[in-house]
């Protein structure tokens, strides 16, 4: 007889007392990307989950999860809020990554990869964009190119988020130049810490770390890296590409606790803002901050709304962007507002203490780029969803070696 | 026992569809309007007929639902009359009965609950009063105590379907606060001036009442009940209005992308410009966040959860920012065609725009909201 959502509620509600460490607002978690520290202390985290019972809820059981429904997930979000939980490996390790690997991996790499990171011991990343190319992720232009019975990698990808703190990466390369571009990808489980792969970090207008590039010169595969077959690596990057764009806004089951993954988004208080601001009782500034809080909650709803309509098939598997491109205009919503508010405390630093919030609108645009840009997204509804037309694209059926592109970008 | 309930409720929804389709279409709204009608009454004793005044009422009174949570079943007729822009007193009748059934004297009412479904009679919720946002809780209208009831005096506005109701539930402000009572339109004292309205055929009237007498049985609600009453009465009124925005919005928007695919300039059809593209993608976004935040609020008020004035504010002021915004995209989209007489868009922007600014603004929504989150002193 299973155990029902109360009762297994009940049960993380004790647990969580015992074993997890409460947030003390006073002084918050690690929370940032870019830090090592955190990754460890997420590690440290996941392992205590693992061991009580409550680590990948909507996993399968053979792979190391409970095999329950996202009901059971909810619930247990609802319990953790207020513990400190490893929200950092939620993305991309859980929701993208795993999620991928139980749509597309061998039985061996599940069995391997889904439970070591339920476990605490493996973070997984996405080693797709390329310095050559951004939104046409199917041109890359890295290669893998057969040496007896290893495949040896070479090329540059970008924008490998918390690449630095990962074990695995999902890496996309191109094994076969003659057919059409899509046609001659495959999809590899890639050491991080192996010979022939350097990894560099990017640093970012906002201070932040989290972004890496790696150049890959010669690092050396077996077939077991393989994910998905030979050449159909591109059936594999979809579904990494779905479960982004779900994860994104906070649509994943795979996710486990809830609150801000990155601390620069950190819950913008408004009422203080507004107090800061002598502003709290301006009509104006009411109307606009009860529209952040309107959108917000807008936002919860659209997402248990697509994500159920996503399941029970009512919306096509690609309105996903459409959770995606919410996620971004609600925290542009949030981060104008905020800087609207603060006037000029926002851009000069003074007793206010404000100058963060200018510095976070600096960066404003990064949730209208990571996970696929807006306009990709806006393509992807438009055309996946709504039925258009597709856009003219010069390289469509054309073998890559034929079609024009960048050259490969090194620095 | 759900998959009863599935099938009755689509044979509900389909049955409400058909009637419409042939009772309520786009050109027998133009012919109303043409007509200077707002609706006849025959229809609406007919549409009573098909169960859509019983939602609100409890069985014991009569009433009753086919899912068994009769304020969802009512949002989905609110959202198919959007289809057409019907005609109609759905809101303000199904506002009253809202109170009413809610009335903790009840009973003294069950006459009134049961002309009212009948279709018979129709009533309208006098709230709102010249020159004053929505504030349900804050009337001018007066009620003084007299030997055997209350005298009303003072001036109630944007009463829908005002001159076709055989009675108005009046809030007045009494002794000891905010009150409700039913007042025949017939009765002495009571004037009813007509007033436009954007749209085609949704009426509102002005209402003086000038030393209007009722008898004490008029009250519905007790003092101490009486503002949670009309919360309720408000959530009500706007979660059926984004009920039916719902359907009108899905109607715009398939209109616009029928038309988007079809039509062609410079040997393209408009759907394959990326441009275009883009903004039918933002809309297609807003309609399926407004679907979301709609459900979400019949939800929150059908179960009466404490969140509840939340959502609504949040559905109230989302819709009425978006909904405007994707109609007058939709018009932009259809060319010159689309601001003409001719076409039926202006029909969804009438009663779009109507429902913008009525039951509160999107800028007095996000006020409430805020103040609501102020006070709980917790952040959405």
């Amino acid at each position: 007889m299973s155990e029902s959502v109360d009762a297994f509620a009940k049960r993380a509600r004790a647990w969580l007392a015992e074993n997890m460490p409460q947030v003390d607002p006073a002084r918050p978690p690690l929370g940032d990307r870019g830090d090592g520290a955190a990754w460890r202390r997420a590690r440290e985290l996941q392992k205590r989950l693992y061991a009580g019972g409550f680590a990948g809820i909507c996993f399968p059981r053979e792979h190391g999860g409970l095999g329950l429904d996202v009901a059971y997930q909810k619930a247990f979000d609802a319990e953790a809020f207020g513990y400190e939980m490893p929200l950092i490996l939620n993305i991309p390790t859980f929701t993208i990554c795993c999620a991928a690997l139980l749509d597309a991996g061998t039985e061996a790499q599940k069995r391997q990869h889904i439970s070591a990171a339920l476990r605490g011991e493996e973070v997984l990343v996405q080693l797709l964009s390329e310095p050559s190319g951004g939104s046409d992720l199917a041109g890359l232009i890295t290669r893998a190119d057969r040496d007896g019975d290893r495949w040896v990698i070479n090329g540059a990808k970008t924008w490998s988020t918390s690449a630095f703190a990962a074990d695995y990466g999902l890496l996309l390369a191109r094994t076969d130049w003659t057919v059409p571009k899509h046609e001659g990808l495959t999809m590899f489980l890639a050491p991080i810490n192996a010979p022939g792969l350097t990894l560099r970090r990017i640093r970012q207008v906002d201070g932040s770390t989290e972004f890496c590039e790696e150049f890959f010169d010669g690092l050396r595969l077996g077939d077991d890296a393989v994910v998905g077959a030979v050449n159909q690596g591109w059936e594999v990057a979809s579904r990494l590409l779905f479960h982004e764009r779900r994860a994104v806004g906070h649509g994943s089951e795979f996710a486990s606790g809830r609150g801000r993954q990155r601390s620069e988004d950190a819950l913008i208080d408004f009422f203080a803002l507004a107090e800061a601001a002598g502003q709290a009782d301006d009509a104006a500034t009411q109307d606009k901050v009860g529209r952040v809080f309107a959108r917000r909650m807008v936002r919860d709803r659209l997402v248990d709304h697509v994500s159920w309509a996503l399941r029970n098939g009512s919306l096509r598997p690609a309105a996903a962007s459409i959770i995606r491109l919410f996620h971004s205009d609600v925290t542009c919503l949030e981060v104008d507002t905020a800087m609207e508010i603060t006037g000029s405390s926002g851009v000069v630093d003074d007793d206010h203490h404000l100058l963060k919030v200018g510095e976070r609108y600096l960066s404003r645009q990064t949730v209208a780029l990571g996970g696929g840009s807006n306009e990709m997204a806006r393509n992807v509804i438009g055309e996946r969803v709504l039925g258009f037309p597709r856009e003219y694209a010069a390289d469509r059926g054309v073998p890559f070696n034929q079609v024009r592109h960048n050259e490969r970008v090194r620095s | 026992m759900a998959d009863a309930n599935t099938s009755e409720m689509a044979l509900f929804v389909s049955t409400a569809r058909a009637f419409l389709d042939k009772h309520a279409s786009l050109d027998q709204v133009r012919a109303l309007h043409a007509e200077d009608v707002s609706f006849d009454p025959q229809w609406w004793v007919r549409a009573a007929e098909l169960g859509w005044t019983s939602l609100l009422v409890p069985e014991e009174l009569g009433g009753g639902s086919v899912s068994g949570d009769g304020l969802k079943d009512l949002a989905r007729i609110a959202e198919n009359l959007g289809h057409t822009v019907a005609p109609g007193p759905l809101h303000p009748v199904s506002i009253v009965l809202a109170g009413l059934a809610d009335a903790d004297n009840r009973d003294q009412h069950a006459g009134t609950i049961e002309s009212l479904m009948s279709g018979a009679a129709v009533a309208a919720w006098a709230v709102d009063e010249p020159d004053r946002p929505f504030s349900p809780r804050q009337p001018n209208v007066i009620a003084t105590p007299t030997t055997d009831g209350y005298r009303i005096d003072g001036v109630k506005d944007r009463v829908e379907a005002g001159a076709e109701s055989a009675l108005l539930l009046v809030v007045a402000r009494g002794d000891d606060g905010p009150r409700q009572f039913l007042v025949a339109t017939d009765a002495p004292g009571v004037t009813v001036l007509p007033q436009r309205s954007l749209d085609l055929v949704k009426r509102y009237a002005r209402v003086r009442f000038d030393k209007v007498s009722v008898e004490a049985s008029a009250a519905v609600g007790s003092v101490a009940q009486t503002p949670a009453l009309l919360d309720r009465q408000a959530q009500i009124a706007v979660v059926l209005q984004c009920a039916e925005l719902v359907g009108i919005l899905d109607t715009v928007l398939d209109m616009t992308v029928r038309w988007a695919l079809d039509r062609h300039s410079f040997g393209r059809p408009l759907a394959s410009y990326q441009a275009l593209k883009h903004r039918l993608a933002d809309m297609k976004m807003w309609l399926e966040a407004r679907r979301a935040i709609t459900d979400g609020a019949v939800e929150d008020v059908a179960a009466r959860k404490p969140d509840a004035p939340l959502t609504v504010s949040a559905a109230k002021s989302y819709l009425g920012e978006h909904a405007t915004t994707i109609a007058h995209e939709c018009v932009q989209l259809h060319g010159g065609i689309g601001v003409t007489w001719e076409h039926d868009l202006h029909l969804f922007l009438r009663r779009i725009t109507l429902y913008r600014s009525m039951f509160g603004t999107p800028a007095e929504h996000h006020r409430a909201i805020y103040a609501l989150l102020r006070n709980a002193g917790t952040a959405a």
